[in-house]
Protein backbone atom coordinates (compact mmCIF):
# COMPACT_ATOMS: atom_id res chain seq x y z
CA UNK A 1 0.00 0.00 0.00
CA UNK A 2 2.81 2.41 0.81
CA UNK A 3 4.07 2.00 -2.75
CA UNK A 4 0.65 3.08 -4.00
CA UNK A 5 0.99 6.17 -1.85
CA UNK A 6 4.44 6.96 -3.21
CA UNK A 7 3.34 6.47 -6.79
CA UNK A 8 0.29 8.69 -6.54
CA UNK A 9 1.35 11.49 -4.26
CA UNK A 10 -0.69 13.18 -1.58
CA UNK A 11 -3.08 15.15 -3.78
CA UNK A 12 -4.49 12.20 -5.68
CA UNK A 13 -4.63 10.10 -2.52
CA UNK A 14 -6.58 12.84 -0.77
CA UNK A 15 -9.06 13.04 -3.67
CA UNK A 16 -9.50 9.28 -3.53
CA UNK A 17 -10.09 9.48 0.22
CA UNK A 18 -12.75 12.16 -0.29
CA UNK A 19 -14.43 10.01 -2.95
CA UNK A 20 -14.42 6.99 -0.65
CA UNK A 21 -15.90 9.13 2.12
CA UNK A 22 -18.68 10.22 -0.25
CA UNK A 23 -19.24 6.56 -1.13
CA UNK A 24 -19.47 5.78 2.58
CA UNK A 25 -22.18 8.42 3.03
CA UNK A 26 -24.14 7.12 0.07
CA UNK A 27 -23.70 3.61 1.54
CA UNK A 28 -25.24 4.87 4.79
CA UNK A 29 -28.38 5.91 2.93
CA UNK A 30 -28.43 2.63 1.02
CA UNK A 31 -28.31 0.51 4.17
CA UNK A 32 -30.89 2.67 5.89
CA UNK A 33 -33.27 2.57 2.93
CA UNK A 34 -32.88 -1.21 2.56
CA UNK A 35 -33.79 -1.82 6.19
CA UNK A 36 -36.62 0.70 6.08
CA UNK A 37 -37.98 -1.17 3.03
CA UNK A 38 -38.24 -4.34 5.10
CA UNK A 39 -35.00 -6.16 4.26
CA UNK A 40 -32.92 -7.79 6.99
CA UNK A 41 -29.41 -6.38 7.50
CA UNK A 42 -27.68 -9.22 5.68
CA UNK A 43 -29.28 -8.28 2.35
CA UNK A 44 -27.63 -4.86 1.90
CA UNK A 45 -24.49 -6.22 3.63
CA UNK A 46 -24.12 -9.14 1.21
CA UNK A 47 -25.17 -7.09 -1.84
CA UNK A 48 -22.71 -4.32 -1.10
CA UNK A 49 -19.80 -6.79 -0.93
CA UNK A 50 -20.82 -9.18 -3.72
CA UNK A 51 -22.31 -6.76 -6.26
CA UNK A 52 -20.35 -3.64 -5.29
CA UNK A 53 -22.22 -1.39 -7.72
CA UNK A 54 -24.42 1.12 -5.95
CA UNK A 55 -26.99 2.15 -8.53
CA UNK A 56 -27.92 -1.43 -9.40
CA UNK A 57 -28.28 -2.32 -5.73
CA UNK A 58 -30.61 0.60 -5.06
CA UNK A 59 -32.65 -0.51 -8.05
CA UNK A 60 -32.76 -4.16 -6.92
CA UNK A 61 -33.91 -3.20 -3.43
CA UNK A 62 -36.46 -0.78 -4.84
CA UNK A 63 -38.02 -3.27 -7.27
CA UNK A 64 -38.18 -6.14 -4.78
CA UNK A 65 -39.55 -3.88 -2.02
CA UNK A 66 -42.30 -2.76 -4.42
CA UNK A 67 -43.29 -6.41 -4.86
CA UNK A 68 -41.33 -7.14 -8.02
CA UNK A 69 -39.79 -10.50 -8.84
CA UNK A 70 -36.17 -10.68 -7.53
CA UNK A 71 -34.92 -12.28 -10.75
CA UNK A 72 -36.50 -9.48 -12.80
CA UNK A 73 -34.92 -7.01 -10.36
CA UNK A 74 -31.54 -8.67 -10.92
CA UNK A 75 -31.92 -8.36 -14.70
CA UNK A 76 -32.80 -4.68 -14.33
CA UNK A 77 -29.69 -4.29 -12.17
CA UNK A 78 -27.58 -6.04 -14.80
CA UNK A 79 -28.79 -3.59 -17.42
CA UNK A 80 -27.55 -0.79 -15.17
CA UNK A 81 -24.22 -2.57 -14.77
CA UNK A 82 -23.65 -3.30 -18.47
CA UNK A 83 -21.49 -0.16 -18.67
CA UNK A 84 -18.73 -2.12 -16.91
CA UNK A 85 -18.06 -3.95 -20.17
CA UNK A 86 -16.96 -0.82 -22.08
CA UNK A 87 -15.07 0.24 -18.93
CA UNK A 88 -13.04 -2.96 -19.15
CA UNK A 89 -12.40 -2.34 -22.83
CA UNK A 90 -11.14 1.19 -22.24
CA UNK A 91 -8.95 0.51 -19.22
CA UNK A 92 -5.31 -0.30 -19.78
CA UNK A 93 -3.81 -3.32 -17.99
CA UNK A 94 -4.51 -2.20 -14.43
CA UNK A 95 -5.60 -5.38 -12.71
CA UNK A 96 -2.69 -7.80 -13.28
CA UNK A 97 -2.87 -11.59 -13.45
CA UNK A 98 -4.13 -14.52 -11.38
CA UNK A 99 -5.75 -13.62 -8.06
CA UNK A 100 -4.98 -9.95 -8.64
CA UNK A 101 -7.13 -10.02 -11.73
CA UNK A 102 -9.93 -11.76 -9.81
CA UNK A 103 -9.95 -9.11 -7.10
CA UNK A 104 -9.07 -6.27 -9.45
CA UNK A 105 -11.99 -7.14 -11.69
CA UNK A 106 -14.39 -7.02 -8.77
CA UNK A 107 -13.28 -3.52 -7.70
CA UNK A 108 -14.01 -2.05 -11.14
CA UNK A 109 -16.55 0.72 -10.60
CA UNK A 110 -17.34 4.24 -11.78
CA UNK A 111 -14.97 5.78 -9.26
CA UNK A 112 -11.95 3.50 -9.71
CA UNK A 113 -12.28 3.70 -13.52
CA UNK A 114 -12.49 7.48 -13.57
CA UNK A 115 -9.48 7.85 -11.27
CA UNK A 116 -7.46 5.43 -13.38
CA UNK A 117 -8.29 7.26 -16.60
CA UNK A 118 -7.36 10.60 -15.05
CA UNK A 119 -3.72 9.57 -14.44
CA UNK A 120 -0.98 10.08 -17.00
CA UNK A 121 1.02 6.88 -17.03
CA UNK A 122 0.38 3.20 -16.44
CA UNK A 123 1.95 2.85 -12.96
CA UNK A 124 -0.11 5.77 -11.71
CA UNK A 125 -3.26 4.50 -13.43
CA UNK A 126 -2.76 1.14 -11.76
CA UNK A 127 -2.11 2.65 -8.34
CA UNK A 128 -5.12 4.97 -8.58
CA UNK A 129 -7.37 2.14 -9.74
CA UNK A 130 -6.38 -0.10 -6.85
CA UNK A 131 -6.40 2.60 -4.18
CA UNK A 132 -9.87 3.77 -5.18
CA UNK A 133 -11.18 0.27 -5.86
CA UNK A 134 -10.08 -1.10 -2.50
CA UNK A 135 -11.25 2.05 -0.75
CA UNK A 136 -14.71 1.63 -2.24
CA UNK A 137 -14.64 -2.09 -1.37
CA UNK A 138 -14.26 -1.06 2.28
CA UNK A 139 -16.40 2.09 2.36
CA UNK A 140 -19.45 0.96 0.39
CA UNK A 141 -20.18 -2.16 2.49
CA UNK A 142 -19.04 -0.34 5.64
CA UNK A 143 -21.47 2.47 4.95
CA UNK A 144 -24.26 0.06 4.05
CA UNK A 145 -23.92 -1.93 7.28
CA UNK A 146 -23.66 1.22 9.40
CA UNK A 147 -26.68 2.69 7.65
CA UNK A 148 -28.66 -0.50 8.21
CA UNK A 149 -27.74 -0.39 11.91
CA UNK A 150 -28.52 3.30 12.37
CA UNK A 151 -31.64 2.86 10.27
CA UNK A 152 -34.18 5.62 10.28
CA UNK A 153 -31.77 8.22 11.65
CA UNK A 154 -30.25 8.67 8.19
CA UNK A 155 -33.33 7.79 6.22
CA UNK A 156 -33.99 11.29 4.97
CA UNK A 157 -30.75 11.58 3.03
CA UNK A 158 -32.19 14.30 0.83
CA UNK A 159 -32.02 16.70 3.74
CA UNK A 160 -28.22 16.44 3.73
CA UNK A 161 -27.92 16.70 -0.04
CA UNK A 162 -26.18 13.31 -0.18
CA UNK A 163 -27.91 12.52 -3.47
CA UNK A 164 -25.96 15.36 -5.12
CA UNK A 165 -22.62 13.86 -4.08
CA UNK A 166 -22.31 10.98 -6.55
CA UNK A 167 -22.98 13.00 -9.73
CA UNK A 168 -20.74 15.81 -8.41
CA UNK A 169 -17.88 13.37 -7.74
CA UNK A 170 -18.04 11.86 -11.21
CA UNK A 171 -18.48 15.25 -12.88
CA UNK A 172 -15.47 16.71 -11.09
CA UNK A 173 -13.35 13.77 -12.19
CA UNK A 174 -14.25 13.94 -15.88
CA UNK A 175 -13.87 17.71 -16.13
CA UNK A 176 -10.20 17.54 -17.22
CA UNK A 177 -11.36 15.44 -20.20
CA UNK A 178 -14.22 17.83 -20.90
CA UNK A 179 -11.80 20.71 -21.45
CA UNK A 180 -11.18 19.10 -24.82
CA UNK A 181 -13.72 20.62 -27.21
CA UNK A 182 -14.53 17.45 -29.14
CA UNK A 183 -14.92 15.37 -26.01
CA UNK A 184 -17.10 18.03 -24.41
CA UNK A 185 -19.38 18.17 -27.41
CA UNK A 186 -19.67 14.38 -27.53
CA UNK A 187 -20.28 14.17 -23.79
CA UNK A 188 -23.03 16.79 -23.93
CA UNK A 189 -24.66 15.03 -26.86
CA UNK A 190 -24.50 11.71 -25.03
CA UNK A 191 -25.96 13.24 -21.87
CA UNK A 192 -28.77 14.79 -23.92
CA UNK A 193 -29.58 11.45 -25.54
CA UNK A 194 -29.64 9.71 -22.15
CA UNK A 195 -31.92 12.37 -20.65
CA UNK A 196 -34.26 12.35 -23.64
CA UNK A 197 -34.92 8.62 -23.41
CA UNK A 198 -34.97 8.27 -19.60
CA UNK A 199 -38.77 8.75 -19.33
CA UNK A 200 -39.41 5.82 -21.69
CA UNK A 201 -36.70 3.23 -21.13
CA UNK A 202 -35.74 1.01 -18.20
CA UNK A 203 -32.91 2.27 -15.97
CA UNK A 204 -29.43 1.67 -17.34
CA UNK A 205 -30.38 1.67 -20.99
CA UNK A 206 -30.34 5.50 -21.37
CA UNK A 207 -26.69 5.66 -20.25
CA UNK A 208 -25.74 2.93 -22.72
CA UNK A 209 -27.59 4.70 -25.55
CA UNK A 210 -25.45 7.77 -24.85
CA UNK A 211 -22.66 5.87 -26.60
CA UNK A 212 -24.14 6.87 -29.98
CA UNK A 213 -22.42 10.20 -29.30
CA UNK A 214 -19.09 8.54 -30.03
CA UNK A 215 -20.10 8.15 -33.68
CA UNK A 216 -19.35 11.75 -34.79
CA UNK A 217 -15.85 11.36 -33.33
CA UNK A 218 -15.25 8.55 -35.82
CA UNK A 219 -15.48 10.95 -38.71
CA UNK A 220 -12.62 13.09 -37.50
CA UNK A 221 -9.85 11.45 -39.51
CA UNK A 222 -11.25 9.62 -42.51
CA UNK A 223 -8.10 7.58 -43.12
CA UNK A 224 -8.64 5.46 -40.03
CA UNK A 225 -12.39 5.45 -39.95
CA UNK A 226 -13.05 1.96 -41.24
CA UNK A 227 -10.96 0.09 -38.70
CA UNK A 228 -12.06 2.20 -35.79
CA UNK A 229 -15.69 2.25 -36.77
CA UNK A 230 -15.59 -1.50 -36.36
CA UNK A 231 -13.79 -1.35 -33.02
CA UNK A 232 -16.15 1.14 -31.44
CA UNK A 233 -19.29 -0.35 -32.88
CA UNK A 234 -18.28 -3.68 -31.38
CA UNK A 235 -17.49 -2.03 -28.07
CA UNK A 236 -20.96 -0.51 -28.08
CA UNK A 237 -22.81 -3.53 -29.27
CA UNK A 238 -20.52 -5.96 -27.43
CA UNK A 239 -21.23 -8.43 -30.16
CA UNK A 240 -18.12 -9.59 -31.86
CA UNK A 241 -14.39 -9.37 -31.94
CA UNK A 242 -14.01 -10.62 -35.48
CA UNK A 243 -14.10 -7.33 -37.35
CA UNK A 244 -11.71 -5.78 -34.85
CA UNK A 245 -9.43 -8.78 -34.82
CA UNK A 246 -9.40 -8.84 -38.61
CA UNK A 247 -8.10 -5.34 -38.66
CA UNK B 1 -39.16 -9.97 2.71
CA UNK B 2 -41.40 -12.61 1.19
CA UNK B 3 -39.33 -15.36 -0.33
CA UNK B 4 -35.77 -15.57 0.95
CA UNK B 5 -34.69 -18.23 -1.56
CA UNK B 6 -35.85 -16.18 -4.51
CA UNK B 7 -34.23 -13.01 -3.16
CA UNK B 8 -30.94 -14.87 -2.69
CA UNK B 9 -31.21 -16.20 -6.24
CA UNK B 10 -31.77 -12.65 -7.50
CA UNK B 11 -28.79 -11.36 -5.51
CA UNK B 12 -26.58 -14.14 -6.85
CA UNK B 13 -27.70 -13.43 -10.42
CA UNK B 14 -26.93 -9.73 -10.06
CA UNK B 15 -23.55 -10.37 -8.43
CA UNK B 16 -22.42 -13.03 -10.92
CA UNK B 17 -23.67 -11.14 -13.97
CA UNK B 18 -21.98 -7.94 -12.87
CA UNK B 19 -18.70 -9.79 -12.43
CA UNK B 20 -19.04 -11.22 -15.93
CA UNK B 21 -19.52 -7.70 -17.35
CA UNK B 22 -16.47 -6.48 -15.44
CA UNK B 23 -14.35 -9.37 -16.66
CA UNK B 24 -15.45 -9.66 -20.27
CA UNK B 25 -14.41 -6.15 -21.31
CA UNK B 26 -10.90 -6.82 -20.02
CA UNK B 27 -10.70 -10.25 -21.65
CA UNK B 28 -11.87 -8.87 -25.00
CA UNK B 29 -9.30 -6.13 -24.73
CA UNK B 30 -6.50 -8.59 -23.99
CA UNK B 31 -7.31 -10.55 -27.17
CA UNK B 32 -7.53 -7.59 -29.48
CA UNK B 33 -4.75 -5.15 -30.20
CA UNK B 34 -6.32 -1.74 -30.60
CA UNK B 35 -4.57 0.95 -32.59
CA UNK B 36 -3.85 4.08 -30.53
CA UNK B 37 -6.73 5.95 -32.12
CA UNK B 38 -9.25 3.26 -31.23
CA UNK B 39 -7.93 3.39 -27.69
CA UNK B 40 -8.56 7.15 -27.66
CA UNK B 41 -12.10 6.57 -28.89
CA UNK B 42 -12.70 3.99 -26.16
CA UNK B 43 -11.57 6.51 -23.57
CA UNK B 44 -13.88 9.10 -25.10
CA UNK B 45 -16.68 6.51 -24.98
CA UNK B 46 -16.01 6.07 -21.26
CA UNK B 47 -16.17 9.81 -20.67
CA UNK B 48 -19.47 9.89 -22.60
CA UNK B 49 -20.84 7.05 -20.44
CA UNK B 50 -19.79 8.85 -17.28
CA UNK B 51 -21.23 12.17 -18.49
CA UNK B 52 -24.54 10.47 -19.24
CA UNK B 53 -24.42 8.91 -15.78
CA UNK B 54 -23.89 12.36 -14.26
CA UNK B 55 -26.77 13.85 -16.25
CA UNK B 56 -29.24 11.08 -15.44
CA UNK B 57 -28.35 10.79 -11.75
CA UNK B 58 -28.35 14.57 -11.32
CA UNK B 59 -31.58 15.34 -13.14
CA UNK B 60 -33.78 12.27 -12.97
CA UNK B 61 -35.25 9.97 -10.35
CA UNK B 62 -36.91 6.87 -11.75
CA UNK B 63 -38.48 8.04 -15.00
CA UNK B 64 -39.14 11.61 -13.92
CA UNK B 65 -37.49 14.87 -12.90
CA UNK B 66 -35.49 14.76 -9.67
CA UNK B 67 -36.45 18.29 -8.64
CA UNK B 68 -34.28 21.41 -8.66
CA UNK B 69 -32.21 21.02 -5.50
CA UNK B 70 -30.07 18.08 -6.64
CA UNK B 71 -29.11 19.34 -10.12
CA UNK B 72 -28.43 22.79 -8.63
CA UNK B 73 -26.01 21.19 -6.18
CA UNK B 74 -24.31 19.22 -8.94
CA UNK B 75 -24.11 22.37 -11.08
CA UNK B 76 -22.42 24.32 -8.27
CA UNK B 77 -19.99 21.42 -7.82
CA UNK B 78 -19.34 21.33 -11.57
CA UNK B 79 -18.63 25.05 -11.82
CA UNK B 80 -16.26 24.87 -8.86
CA UNK B 81 -14.48 21.88 -10.40
CA UNK B 82 -14.20 23.69 -13.73
CA UNK B 83 -12.54 26.57 -11.86
CA UNK B 84 -10.17 24.03 -10.31
CA UNK B 85 -11.47 24.22 -6.77
CA UNK B 86 -10.20 21.46 -4.46
CA UNK B 87 -12.10 18.21 -4.81
CA UNK B 88 -13.30 18.19 -1.20
CA UNK B 89 -14.75 21.68 -1.68
CA UNK B 90 -16.55 20.53 -4.83
CA UNK B 91 -18.19 17.55 -3.13
CA UNK B 92 -19.19 19.42 0.02
CA UNK B 93 -20.49 22.41 -1.95
CA UNK B 94 -22.67 20.13 -4.07
CA UNK B 95 -24.22 18.43 -1.05
CA UNK B 96 -24.54 21.69 0.91
CA UNK B 97 -26.23 23.52 -1.98
CA UNK B 98 -28.82 20.78 -2.38
CA UNK B 99 -29.36 20.60 1.37
CA UNK B 100 -29.73 24.38 1.80
CA UNK B 101 -32.11 24.68 -1.15
CA UNK B 102 -34.29 21.97 0.40
CA UNK B 103 -34.12 23.72 3.74
CA UNK B 104 -35.39 26.83 1.96
CA UNK B 105 -38.28 24.82 0.57
CA UNK B 106 -36.98 24.21 -2.95
CA UNK B 107 -37.58 20.62 -4.06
Amino acid sequence: MSSIGRTLGRDVLRDIAVTCLAVLFIGLSYGAIAVASGFPLWVPAAQSVLVLAGASEFLFIGIVAAGGNPIAAALAGLLVNARHLPYGLALPEVTGRGWRRMVGTHVMNDESVVFALAQDDLPRKRAAYWACGLGVLICWPGGAVLGALIGSAVHDTGAFGLDAMFPAVILALIIPDLRDRMTLRAALAGAAVALAVTPFLPAGLPVLLALVAVLPLLRQRPSVVTAEAGATAEADGKSGEQSVGAR
Amino acid sequence: MKDTTLVVAGMATLAAGTYVFRLSGQLLRARISFPPRARKLLEAATVILLAALVATTALTEGHGFAGFARPAGVLVGGVLAWRKAPFLVVVIAAAATAALLRLAGVR
